[in-house]
This record gives C-alpha cells, sequence and structure tokens, in this order.
C-alpha cells in the first residue's frame, strides 16, 4: 500500500543565516499508511512539533519533500491548501484558538473555510460534535462559558469537522485530569474506528502511546533514531532512558523480573497485559510445583 | 514568519566597558550627545561627533551590520527628509529643469541633516542595544524621580514600561501559534482585498485579546501573591550606584557638547 503522507530526506532549519541558526529537522524520513494510528514521541524540543507542521504545509521544507498521497505538497498553490483540509492538524491548547461566538460557529470555521454548502456544514457540526461527546444544548452556548476540557474538545470538533483523512494531534491530553484525557484518547479512537482515518499522536507519555498507537515514531535531536511496533521500541529501553524518554513502569517492572530470573515475556507495557502475563507465569508455576 | 524578526529596542548582551556603564550614565550622555548633534553646523564639528559615535561603536562590540539592520525602517524619512532640503533650500542654483532647482547650499543641507538623523538613530540604538530593557526603565526611574514631587507617578509608569516591553516577544510568538493553528483551519491571511483581509483577522484578534487579558490577569495576581503595592517603600534587589566611570563618561560628553559649541560658535 502507498503511504499517504511521507517525507523525504526532510530539513527545517530555523533563522537560517543568522547567530540564531538551529537545526530543527536534518534528513527526516517518516511515513504513515491510511488508517494507521502512529504515536510519534520525543522530549521538548526534539523537532516534534516542527515535524508536524510539515505535513499540512504550515512550514516549509529548508530542504526535502513532504508528499501527500504520493505528490509534493508545495507542487501547486491550490494543492497546498487542499493538503491543509485533508490533513487536520490539532495544535498543544488548542482551546485558546475559540473566536466565534457560539460552539456551532466555531466548529463550522474549518466546513466554512472549505466553501461546502449549508446542509453539508451542519452535518458535519453535529457529527464532529457528537464524535468529541458535546450534546446538542452545548452547541449554542460561547465557547468561552465551558470548561476547559469541553473547550479543547471544541477545538478538536473545529478540526474533526474537515473530515481530513490524516488527524494530527499535538500533546491532546496536556494538562487534563485523568478522567478528561480519557475521554480525548476515547474520541479520537472513535474516529479512528469509523472514518478510517489515519492518526498523527504526539505525545510524550509513553504509557499513553503504548495503550494507543499500533506504532511508534522516536523523535531525537532532529532525526528518527528508531521506530516500529511498541515491543520492538521498547526493547531500546536504555537508549531511551539516554534520551530522556524512559519506558511505561509496567515494562520496566517486568525487565527486573527477568533480570531475577522469573520467565516472563519482555514486551509488556500496559496493566491489561501485565495481568496476562503474570497469570500465566503463576500458572507455569504451579503445573510445575504440582508436577 | 517575518514576524520572529523584528529588532524592537532589541538588547545584545555583552560585557564591554559601554554594557557595565550606569543606565543613568548613558541616557544623560545620550541626551547630551544629542544637543552636541544640534548644535553641530559645518564639517569639523560633524566629524569629530561621527568620531565619537565610531569609536563607542567599536568599544560596545555592537555589530555593525545590527546597527544598520535597524535603519531599514527610517529609509523612507531620510530620502524624503533629503529630497526636500535639497529642493527648497535657497543658494547657488547648480543644477535647473522645469520649476525644480538644487542649489549648492541645498545639496549641503541635505547631506548634513541625513548624516544627522542616521547619528541620531545610532546613538539611541547603541543605547538599548547596549542596555537591558530592565536597567533602562530602572535608570529612567531613578532620573525621573524628582518629579514625584510634583505627583507623576513615575515609579508606575516605568513598571508599565518594563512590563510592556517584557510581554512584546510572548505576544508575537502568541500570535505566530495562532496564526498556524487558524492556518491549519483553512484561514486565509495574504489573499483578498482590503475588507477581506482584515475580516480575517478576527479569527487571530479575538484569540489574542483574550490571551493577552487572560496573561496581564494572572500576572496581576501574581504580583498581588508577592504584595506588589507600587512603589512606595519598595527596595531592590540590584540598587543603582554611580561609579567614578560613569561621571567621567557624562564629564566627556559635556566637554564633547560644550566644544562642539565653541566651534560651531565660530563656523566650523
Amino acid at each position: 500500500m502507498n503511504p499517504i503522507i511521507e517525507t523525504r530526506q526532510l530539513t527545517h532549519i530555523y533563522s537560517q543565516g543568522t547567530p540564531f541558526e538551529h537545526v530543527a529537522l536534518d534528513g527526516v524520513n517518516f511515513s504513515a499508511q491510511p488508517g494507521e494510528y502512529v504515536a510519534i514521541i520525543g522530549r521538548t524540543g526534539s523537532g516534534k512539533s516542527t515535524l508536524i507542521q510539515h505535513l499540512n504545509g504550515l512550514l516549509k521544507p529548508s530542504s526535502g519533500q513532504v508528499l501527500f498521497d504520493g505528490e509534493d505538497i508545495w507542487s501547486t498553490k491550490a494543492y497546498t491548501r487542499a493538503v491543509r483540509f485533508q490533513v487536520g492538524l490539532v495544535f498543544q491548547y488548542p482551546e485558546y484558538q475559540l473566536f466565534e461566538e457560539t460552539v456551532y460557529q466555531d466548529i463550522s470555521f474549518g466546513p466554512r473555510n472549505m466553501g461546502l454548502d449549508q446542509e453539508e456544514i451542519d452535518r458535519r457540526v453535529r457529527q464532529s460534535a457528537r464524535f468529541v461527546g458535546l450534546g446538542d444544548e452545548v452547541l449554542d452556548k460561547s465557547p468561552f462559558d465551558l470548561s476547559g476540557g469541553q473547550k479543547r474538545r471544541v477545538a478538536i470538533a473545529g478540526v474533526i469537522a474537515m473530515e481530513p483523512s490524516v488527524l494530527i494531534l499535538d500533546e491532546p491530553t496536556a494538562g487534563l485530569d485523568p478522567a478528561g484525557s480519557a475521554q480525548i484518547l476515547e474520541n479520537i479512537r472513535t474516529y479512528h474506528q469509523e472514518k478510517g482515518a489515519c492518526i498523527l499522536l504526539v505525545s510524550h507519555s509513553m504509557e499513553e502511546v503504548a495503550r494507543e498507537a499500533e506504532r511508534l515514531v522516536v523523535i531525537h535531536r532532529g532525526s528518527i533514531p528508531f521506530s516500529g511496533q511498541p515491543p520492538q521500541v521498547f526493547a531500546h529501553a536504555a537508549e531511551l532512558e539516554a534520551m530522556g524518554l524512559g519506558i511505561p513502569a509496567m515494562t520496566q517492572v517486568f525487565a527486573r523480573l527477568r533480570d531475577i530470573g522469573i520467565s516472563v515475556p519482555p514486551a509488556v507495557y500496559t496493566i491489561q497485559q501485565a495481568r496476562d502475563a503474570v497469570l500465566d507465569a503463576l500458572k507455569r508455576k504451579g503445573q510445575a510445583e504440582w508436577r | 514568519m517575518a514576524l520572529k524578526d523584528i529588532t524592537l529596542g532589541q538588547f545584545f548582551p555583552g560585557n564591554s566597558p559601554i554594557h557595565r556603564l550606569d543606565p543613568r550614565a548613558k541616557l544623560l550622555a545620550m541626551v547630551i550627545y544629542i544637543i552636541a548633534l544640534f548644535l553641530a553646523r559645518q564639517f569639523v564639528t560633524y566629524a569629530i561627533l561621527l568620531f565619537v559615535l565610531a569609536c563607542m561603536i567599536k568599544v560596545s562590540t555592537v555589530r555593525l551590520k545590527a546597527l544598520l539592520r535597524g535603519m531599514k525602517p527610517v529609509v523612507f524619512l531620510l530620502v524624503f527628509t533629503a529630497v526636500l532640503n535639497a529642493f527648497y533650500t535657497p543658494g547657488t542654483p547648480l543644477v535647473s529643469f522645469w520649476i525644480f532647482t538644487i542649489t549648492y547650499q541645498g545639496l549641503l543641507h541635505a547631506f548634513f541633516m541625513t548624516v544627522r538623523i542616521l547619528m541620531l538613530i545610532s546613538c539611541t540604538f547603541l543605547l538599548t542595544y547596549t542596555t537591558s530593557p530592565l536597567s533602562l526603565t530602572d535608570g529612567l526611574e531613578s532620573l525621573l524621580s524628582p518629579l514625584k514631587k510634583i505627583r507623576v507617578p513615575v515609579h508606575e509608569l516605568s513598571m508599565i514600561m518594563s512590563i510592556a516591553l517584557r510581554f512584546i516577544p510572548t505576544l508575537i510568538e502568541e500570535t505566530d501559534k495562532i496564526m498556524s493553528a487558524q492556518r491549519a483551519r483553512g484561514a486565509d491571511f495574504d489573499s483578498g482585498h482590503l475588507i477581506q483581509k482584515s475580516k480575517a483577522l478576527i479569527p487571530l484578534l479575538v484569540p489574542l485579546f483574550i490571551s493577552a487579558f487572560r496573561r496581564a490577569d494572572e500576572l496581576a495576581t501574581a504580583m498581588e501573591c508577592r504584595c506588589y503595592h507600587g512603589g512606595e517603600g519598595r527596595t531592590r534587589m540590584n540598587q543603582l550606584h554611580y561609579q567614578p566611570k560613569d561621571g567621567l563618561f557624562i564629564t566627556g560628553a559635556l566637554t564633547l557638547c560644550v566644544c562642539i559649541g565653541i566651534l560651531s560658535w565660530f563656523g566650523l
């Protein structure tokens, strides 16, 4: 299958030619398949935000290419604009971009910019509000009267309403309580499953990405040292630690168990898997003793 | 984004003798230098002032390129003044066509005017490039403190100034961020005619104002939490102290000004 979005030797240099010059991305090759759920992890300043802003043409590469559906997104002006609607980007703390008088109007800002007709706009607004769990009664309220978690969901709905085939979210759970984070992640999963959209989740919480994503991409100092399914990535525990990222607490516990000679699988990163692994180990132990 | 490249009153940290001077000494010396600049009439006096300025720039280790970049916005003003002076000064005609006459005196006047404005801007830039905004406002407050006697709220004014300076980069960054977010939702800030363009600014300005008010509110709370209650009885961690070198600097500036005045009196 052809990747839906891809970067080739993408390099970005901030303030080129001044004393403040800074290489944020250095020859990055990244790709995502249609309908894939990918997590991008890296520390603050690793280049992850720079990367995602290239994917929908907000930043122009210093060198290299960004391809959407196999075509360079900078090929024509019209294509760049079309890609902005196809690749939805939810920034960090998106609630600070709300500006309209009502929630309904704010969510409809994207679809209106797309030039859709009134009926289609209405359908999309209601559907995306439903996706993020906002009831009809909220739609007529001012976005500034809502709680922090609700505001964020309105902002996410504003991007979902454009029905992008790639949805990028930059730390969507930052600053929310556990219940609020869980709900947002649930909303994203629903969108992923129902629309078959490709999701790129930017995060620095290993627990979160291990639970949600099919594939992890690690960014460190402007390049991608490793990517793959969570077990493959977490096998590099020592390197991740050195990058200041760390691995999920459960994976650490199981690595220690293996160190002291208990036979458990190496790739454990959620509580569910830990429970199964422990039950399995106990069962085997019980059988051995019984024998 | 070009917004980041603004060099408005930018400070270049350094450790040159000029950087280490008391901000009050620098402010006073700048005012005296500007007075001298307006006393100068002819080549000799301008040359002396230019030489002094060049020495100061050299000592301050501010790069000439940075200084010249700050001149860009005034290029129009310079050309405008030069052209007006060249055409409208009476004297011996040099070139004459249609209703325009360029005189020898006019050219000379235009030249001196341009040099004067350039030197004026350079010396103010030299001040802001070598003095951090914080010590600049401290110095200003201290210099203006006699005005407190006639109930001018000097402390409050300087506090407002330093807060404003502090938040310029923050607000620029915020603008950048909101612009990107709205662009991602298909907002178009660049095309269309004037009315469309100003309408397109609503999605940018509303969140920007809200966040500015929110920041102001948070700052006010934070200041109150640390018991801020205006300038009355407030002490400082870094107190300004005049040192011999500051006195020397001001005396030097005064001497320069008097010399220029005397030389101009003799028509040099």
